[in-house]
């Protein structure tokens, strides 16, 4: 390598330090506060540096002031329940357009494709009186309904099944299968790697969503965890309570932050693959 | 047809089954699709139609009756200065963070393309702020924020800087918000672009440097148009995005100070939910989806392109 060239990639690699560490900061600023003991008028609460004695009081006081627990468990309903029928709809759907062909396909497709523009929290005045009519308001299913179905999903399903050599199936059908044994036992397991790159975009999303659940939840037995984080920062205005909302928002970032440390390269497969959220 | 087959002919009885089994044949990928297009129909399509209908209704709320007021909602909606306030703060909303977190996400994708432990680090942080909830995020810079005692003041005083009240002046209040987004946004569009430098053909990329043309002009004349897919596919959900993501707004500043950071679909939320003014926020919500409509229909061939590459 010529000296030059490789000056200028010492110069990059070290302004790309330089940033990393600027776009960490409120990452750092969270881990050092939320174990920072309480101080007096939150003077040099800002401070990254750790000079104290760490201690998990803030955790101990988050996960008693807010219903951390409730919330989790409401979260992981939602989170897991869209996923799971997801996983049916899309996986029917993409068959059908991988692996069919019927009057008014093309149609039909961009039926589908359409509504990946038309994403939901654009539509959340309309949908909220429909969960209102369903007799769905206030409950964990009428914030779940909506994303039953995924346009997305169903597309993502469709490039990977036509990847699958129709060779397999052949074989299955010449053994007798119908189509739902040659879907269930050779295409659904061969589209293994889509479905979760699709499970984790899914997971991620609906975790992570705030609008629609806080329209439709209205009491707090029912509330998730972004609902019950954004209570919890409303509540601390004007206190000295930073160490314990730092600590309230590490508990919600957490979990996502320990699946990506996992999952780091599905994920990041899973997101080149998607571009929009499930 | 049970004629025949009373008649006992023996092809018919033979034909019986087979008739039943095309049929079930033929109707199979209706009904393996039927799930999904009901559910589209009623959360997506019959929606449009709702809102399209409903927006020429004055919903009485404490009588519950909606009388028909024709466009009357619109001239309401376009009488509203909160509404031409939300509507020019998506603008600059827009303007602020779509350029800057696109060219920061080409900027840092050409910075770590190479596959070095180092640069995986540094993906993977950058790659975090994506990964949090917009809540997480804005609850973060409710303290970064922070006049006198926040992450921000309390640093910059360390260098002689005075701060601002970054969330209640209403000159700040929008670029802070902003701010926020690009650090959140950025990282994630810098996936795709690491997805889109991976497809460019490895000798044009010589051919321009044995040619001599410096970093940037290979940068500016070769890298970029060969990345216009990548970026026009990019592009489409970074205005989705502007649209569609408020949840800062409501955590960090309601709209305001002085309505200088009320987002559209914040507008939306606030008409609907706590002025009850259905009508409007209806009408509202029309002119946003013809708005991604009209966007669609122009990139719908790119976004197809695009997701290809990318995968």
């Amino acid at each position: 390598m010529r000296p030059d060239v490789k000056r200028t990639g010492l110069v990059v690699a070290l302004l790309m330090a330089i940033t990393t560490f600027l776009w960490s900061t409120p990452f750092l600023w969270t881990l050092v506060a939320s174990f920072r003991p309480e101080t007096a008028g939150g003077i040099g609460m800002a401070s990254l540096v750790p000079d104290f004695t760490p201690t998990v009081e803030n955790f101990r006081n988050a996960f008693e002031s807010g219903d951390f627990v409730v919330y989790y468990i409401n979260t992981a309903i939602v989170a897991f329940g869209i996923l799971a029928v997801q996983i049916v709809t899309i996986s029917l759907a993409g068959y059908a357009f991988a692996r069919l062909s019927f009057p008014g396909r093309e149609l039909i497709f961009y039926v589908f494709l359409l509504q990946l523009m038309l994403v939901p929290p654009i539509l959340i005045v309309p949908n909220l009186r429909t969960i209102v009519d369903l007799g769905l308001y206030g409950s964990l299913l009428g914030v779940m309904a909506p994303y039953f179905a995924s346009a997305f999903g169903t597309f993502l399903m469709r490039q990977t099944f036509r990847q699958i050599p129709r060779d397999f199936e052949e074989a299955a059908v010449i053994d007798g299968a119908h189509w739902w044994q040659s879907l269930w036992h050779v295409l659904l397991p061969m589209a293994k790697p889509g479905l979760v790159a699709f499970s984790l975009v899914s997971l991620m999303a609906h975790w992570n969503e705030f609008l629609w659940p806080l329209m439709v939840l209205n009491e707090p037995r029912t509330h998730t965890l972004t609902i019950g984080l954004a209570m919890f920062a409303l509540s601390t205005e004007g206190g000295r309570e930073w160490g314990l909302l730092a600590a309230g928002t590490l508990l919600v970032m957490a979990p996502l932050l320990l699946l990506f440390a996992i999952f780091q390269r599905q994920f990041i497969n899973s997101f080149m693959f998607s571009g929009l959220k499930g | 047809m049970t004629t025949v087959a009373e008649a006992g002919s023996f092809g018919a009885v033979r034909a019986k089954p087979v008739l039943g089994h095309r049929l079930r044949r033929r109707s199979l990928p209706y009904l393996l699709l039927a799930p999904s297009l009901l559910l589209l129909a009623a959360f997506t399509y019959a929606p449009i139609l709702r809102v399209a209908w409903e927006s020429l209704y004055d919903q009485g709320h404490a009588t519950g009756k909606s009388t028909f007021v024709g466009l009357g909602n619109y001239a309401a909606l376009f009488a509203d200065k909160a509404f031409g306030q939300s509507v020019v703060n998506n603008l600059i909303y827009a303007a602020g963070t779509v350029p800057l977190s696109m060219a920061l996400a080409l900027l840092f994708a050409l910075a770590v393309q190479r596959a070095t432990r180092f640069n995986a680090v540094v993906r993977a942080l950058l790659l975090f702020p994506s990964m949090i909830p917009l809540v997480a995020a804005a609850s973060l810079f409710f303290f970064i924020f922070l006049p006198g005692v926040g992450l921000f003041d309390y640093y910059l005083a360390k260098i002689g800087v005075r701060g601002a009240n970054w969330l209640g002046d209403p000159d700040v209040a929008l670029w802070s918000l902003i701010g926020i987004t690009v650090w959140k946004n950025a990282g994630y569009y810098m996936l795709f672009y690491l997805a889109g430098l991976q497809t460019l053909p490895g000798e044009v990329l010589e051919a321009a440097t044995i040619d001599g043309c410096s970093g940037w002009q290979r940068l500016r004349y070769v890298i970029v148009p060969l990345l216009a897919p990548t970026t026009a596919f990019v592009l489409v959900i970074a205005l989705i995005n502007v649209l569609t993501q408020v949840d800062h707004v409501i955590v960090l500043t309601k709209g305001g100070p002085s309505n200088s950071t009320k987002l559209v679909l914040y507008y939306i939320y606030e008409q609907a939910h706590e002025n009850f003014a259905y009508g409007k926020a209806a009408a509202a919500s029309l002119l946003s989806v013809s708005f991604l409509l009209a966007m669609s229909v122009f990139s719908l061939k790119t976004m197809e392109r695009g997701t290809h590459a990318a995968s």
